[in-house]
């Protein structure tokens, strides 16, 4: 079997190219790749595309708003591109309003379809949510059994930056609570996933396969958090 | 003046907005004033409350000390796990939501219109948005109901008769609590169903765009016993 295991996260985002696009799931602070993206801050790629439920936060962990504020992003998709409260004021607020970073706002449940679009090979889904809002405009419109829905598209990605909390050395993952957030889809949307991995990488075939959350075949490159990693 | 009289404080806003939470229902609380609705408990009433990073039937906000890292909710909050609670991912969270599972959401608001649109994501000369996951449940959950201040902090009104900020669904809104009173959404426009202590329906209507039409049944608005 393919050996998946790689023994840095340096190693595992080596080949990460400028212009490339990546997804960095997460909510609330939970279930973020931190140690991958610091890896990619590391890594200095530039000309980055990156899907995202926000876009940083302000406080001082690291989250995609680290390879934003370090101009290694060109775009973003995301449910926020402002902030909750007007008083903050993030990296990328601060770059978007000035012009150096381009941004799309997508739903939150959109956002999450089109990821599972990407993955599920579907071309494209109408949705009701954002109808007849100016997120709306432009976009295809069709009256279904009396309802109005908008065309939305897949969101595809070159890597993604996976948390998982526990994997077999097949890159089988399991995910504690809300952690699993846009993990699972965000895994099997992207071409190349590579996954940090909380607590364990454990033997092939101990993983209960009714308890799998995300297949092996998905996944690509694992590194287990060290000691001294980031496990927040 | 008007201004100097006591309004209603948030937790008796969000105290009234739970009051009509029915027995079963699936309730999605958004982040900020309506997470006070949970504090609010019925024990006449079982609630599920989902929250849209996929956890369906959480419970109160976690002690200190008793705090899962991996369990929030919508605010990032750390709750409780109740027995019988479930995780999804966030997709499936959404097909939840668009499925038309959830029976209320309880968000807060910019700006609501007597047509039942309301805006909460976006405020004007300011790039981008925060739309996060309202849009979708404005959108699909059975009922929206509002929990905000009746003003702006300088006074504006923000009860309309049409938003004048981008909207976040349009013809939604079915109930609304402010610190002034309980306010349904009706074909006729706000119908004011209870006043705040001490404020007449032509004290609130000063401070309201839209006109009100007055309840054949108004009373004075109700507290948690």
């Amino acid at each position: 079997m393919k050996n998946k295991i790689y023994s840095s996260f340096d190693e595992a985002v080596a080949d990460i190219q400028d212009g490339a696009t990546f997804m960095s799931p997460g909510f609330s602070g939970v279930g973020v790749p931190r140690n991958l993206l610091a890896a990619l801050h590391r890594q200095g790629a530039r000309n980055l595309t990156g899907i995202s439920n926000n876009c940083g936060t302000l406080d001082e962990k690291i989250d995609v708003g680290t390879v934003i504020e370090s101009g290694q992003v060109k775009k973003m998709f995301a449910a926020f591109t402002s902030p909750t409260h007007p008083s903050q004021i993030s990296p990328f607020v601060r770059m978007y309003n000035d012009g150096e970073i381009e941004a799309e706002t997508v739903p939150q449940g959109t956002l999450a379809e089109r990821i599972r679009a990407a993955a599920s090979g579907i071309g494209a889904f109408y949705t009701p949510a954002s109808v007849g809002t100016e997120l709306a405009e432009g976009k295809e419109h069709r009256e279904i059994n009396g309802r109005t829905y908008v065309l939305e598209y897949p969101l595809h990605a070159d890597f993604a930056f996976i948390r998982a909390w526990r994997a077999d050395t097949f890159g089988n993952l399991q995910f504690r609570l809300t952690q699993r957030n846009f993990n699972p889809i965000m895994a099997m949307a992207a071409k190349i996933t590579i996954v940090e991995v909380e607590d364990d990488i454990v033997p092939v075939g101990d993983l209960d396969p009714d308890k799998v959350h995300v297949p092996g075949v998905y996944v690509n490159r694992l590194v287990r958090i060290p000691p001294d990693g980031i496990f927040d | 003046m008007a201004e100097e009289k006591t309004k209603l404080q948030r937790q008796a806003m969000c105290d009234r907005l739970a009051m009509e939470f029915q027995d079963d229902w699936i309730v999605n609380l958004g982040v900020g004033m309506p997470t006070l609705c949970s504090n609010y408990v019925d024990p006449t009433k079982d609630l599920i409350f989902h929250s849209e990073n996929g956890v369906i039937g959480y419970g109160p906000l976690a002690p200190a000390g008793e705090e899962d890292k991996h369990l929030v909710n919508a605010g990032g909050q750390n709750v409780i796990a109740l027995p019988g609670m479930a995780i999804v991912h966030h997709a499936d969270s959404f097909a939840l939501i668009r499925g038309g599972m959830v029976d209320v959401t309880v968000m807060g608001a910019y700006e609501v219109a007597e047509n039942g649109d309301f805006a909460n994501w976006r405020i004007p000369n300011r790039k981008g948005g925060g739309i996060g996951g309202a849009m979708d449940l404005a959108a699909c959950a059975k009922q929206v109901f509002i929990a905000m201040e009746h003003t702006t902090r300088d006074g504006k009104p923000r009860m309309l008769k049409r938003c004048a900020l981008p909207i976040t669904a349009p013809g939604v809104v079915t109930l609304v609590a402010t610190d002034l009173g309980l306010f349904k959404v009706t074909p006729q426009g706000f119908e004011l169903l209870e006043n705040a202590p001490g404020w007449s329906p032509e004290e609130i209507q000063e401070l309201t765009e839209a006109e009100l039409v007055i309840s054949s049944d108004l009373k004075e608005f109700r507290f948690r016993d």
